[in-house]
């Protein structure tokens, strides 16, 4: 076993137990923190796959973005730990079954891909090829995408304004 | 990447540097605290550390001694595993994106490998920095949350709040540059800033031919104060509002970490700084025949220092001062001739400089913080977004235009 491949099946086992401990935890901030013990393991993943631009973002988008609004919206509601209500209960029932049921086509599609380890290009070549994607083939969904973010900020400033219409002090909503 | 991990001596190398550098930057970290006091005191008039040892140079040691000695209290109704974990984080993410930083270009000979003065020469290596900065928030959010305290809560709060704010504009201000050199790699980021416009002026990005990134550079340092939460900017440590913020409930040495990693990043975001904007380990002066000279500068100034350190030393108040100035002094001036030396003259140059760059950036850093009066908090939100988010959007819009016009 060469010792890119156990760092490879390190961080993987890594990222499971993460991902298993999300659901486990009662607490939701422990499961968020889990959630980025996944991000952060996955962004190993990449690197070990010499993809480094994607690791990087992976970790800035991801765990450093995105997983610190869910922590902060938890620690802002002061959600404690969850409780089993009868559904959460009947879950179990209906979950078991698709849970198995989705091992077993994901066992089925891998098995029946054929995997392909192709040189990648350098780093520079990566991050290049991406820009060219995103800047000059896919602009048009790019940008829109951007629109459709930048509505759905405007809707936040709308749902966070106050009853009488007077704008918060801060301008950042009521975070403070 | 391959290849390298495969080799045992890479490790053995990579290893050697990881401890060196670890002790170096946390030596650094003990003394910029000293240095920042002291700076301060003579700010407001004062003397600052100067009873443990001499001029208080044993400060940070007796500091050091009694976070270690002093009663661990975790209060009561804490998350004891995050209570724990959070300074941890804090620390280690602080002092691991030192690694990504080149302190020079030469490459210096360890067990038969030859290798460059950085721990990893990554080719997105400010992409990883920023990828490090980025998670820091947890240690800070996390602490403030487990110490079951509202003042730890309501400090975490605020400078999360901040943090994320911030950051917009710090990465918004480094497009520029990124633009101007076209790579991530913080190496080939210096070296593209080597030469001289009309012979004389650097090429460094601040001064650019193309376009200078003054802009760039003042919201990267405005953002960077904030981002590191030091004054005037430390909302969270607002003592008259909240006591010390998110590490309010920390003791002992676990209230030593967040502090060495507030001075570990602050080393790190100077170091940026310095390869970002202000050339690297180059030197300012060209590097023509009849400059020659300057690579003596580094020599010089030690000896000079090591002088006056004996001078000053043998009429020392205390008897311990008296010995151990003026030994500091020789070793100084021994230090100023090795340097001189023609083998090691060509080493010397990149560090020097880079340091001497670091070093006028960090005084920066705590003069603007003993001179400048807190923010309030709406003021910073309203700085941060409204002010210093479109300044750096207008700078990456200016520079885009400058590098197409340049071609």
């Amino acid at each position: 076993m060469t010792p890119q491949l156990a760092i490879f099946l390190l961080l993987a086992a890594v990222a499971i137990a993460g991902a298993v401990n999300v659901i486990l935890q009662r607490h939701p901030i422990h499961s968020a923190i889990s959630l980025i013990v996944v991000m952060v393991a996955l962004a190993g993943l990449f690197l070990t796959l010499e993809s480094e631009f994607i690791a990087a973002i992976q970790i800035i988008v991801y765990a450093g973005a995105i997983m610190v609004l869910f922590v902060f919206v938890i620690m802002l509601l002061n959600a404690g730990a969850e409780e089993p209500t009868n559904m959460s209960r009947m879950a179990r029932y209906a979950g078991v079954p698709l849970a198995i049921f989705l091992l077993v086509e994901l066992g089925y599609q891998i098995g029946a891909a054929t995997l392909s380890w192709t040189q990648q290009p350098s780093a520079e070549g990566v991050t290049r090829g991406i820009s060219m994607l995103l800047f000059q083939d896919f602009v048009f969904p790019f940008e829109l995408t951007s629109v459709l973010i930048l509505i759905a900020i405007l809707g936040a400033l709308v749902l966070a304004q106050r009853e009488d219409g007077a704008p918060s002090k801060s301008g950042q909503g009521e975070i403070t | 990447m391959t290849e390298t991990i495969a080799q045992p001596s890479f490790l053995l190398v990579s290893l050697v540097k990881v401890v060196v550098l670890l002790f170096l930057v946390l030596t650094a970290v003990a003394y910029l605290v000293w240095f920042e006091r002291k700076v301060a005191a003579h700010l407001q008039g004062r003397w600052g550390p100067y009873r443990t040892g001499p001029h208080g140079l044993l400060q940070p040691l007796a500091d050091g001694l009694k976070f270690l000695l002093k009663e661990d209290v975790t209060p009561s109704g804490a998350d004891r595993f995050l209570f724990v974990v959070a300074p941890f984080l804090t620390m280690t993410l602080a002092i691991s994106s030192i690694a990504l930083i080149p302190f020079g270009p030469a490459s210096i000979h360890i067990f038969g490998e030859v290798t460059p003065l950085v721990v990893a020469n990554v080719n997105v290596g400010l992409l990883i920095l920023f990828a490090i900065t980025s998670v820091g928030v947890y240690g800070v959010a996390l602490s403030g949350w487990s110490s079951n305290s509202k003042y730890s809560l309501l400090g975490a709060l605020r400078s999360s709040a901040q943090m994320i704010s911030y950051e917009i504009s710090l990465t918004l201000s480094i497009v520029g540059v990124l633009l101007l050199a076209g790579t991530f790699n913080l190496s080939e980021l210096i070296t593209r800033q080597s030469g001289h416009t009309w012979g004389i002026v650097p090429k460094w990005n601040l001064l650019s031919p193309t376009l200078p990134q003054i802009l760039g550079f003042f919201c990267y340092f405005v953002s960077a104060v904030a981002e590191t939460n030091r004054a005037p900017f430390d909302l969270a440590e607002a003592e008259s509002e909240l006591v010390a913020g998110y590490h309010t409930e920390y003791s002992s040495f676990k209230f030593a970490m967040f502090y060495l990693a507030e001075y570990a990043s602050m080393i790190t975001v100077a170091c940026l700084s310095t390869i970002l904007f202000l050339g690297g380990w180059l030197s300012p002066f060209p590097q023509t025949p009849g400059l020659d000279w300057t690579r003596y500068l580094p020599s010089a100034l030690l000896a000079i220092a090591g002088l006056a350190l004996i001078i000053h030393g043998v009429r020392y108040l205390t008897l311990f001062g008296k010995f151990v100035l003026p030994l500091l002094g020789i070793a100084l001036c021994a230090l100023a001739f090795l340097c001189s030396r023609p083998n090691v003259i060509f080493y010397i140059q990149g560090p020097f400089w880079f340091l001497a760059k670091v070093f006028i950036v960090l005084f920066v850093y705590v003069w603007v913080r003993w001179t400048l009066p807190r923010f309030r908090y709406d003021q910073l939100m309203r700085f941060g977004w409204k002010f210093l988010f479109p300044l750096a959007l207008f700078n990456v819009v200016l520079t885009s235009l400058a590098v197409v016009m340049h071609k």
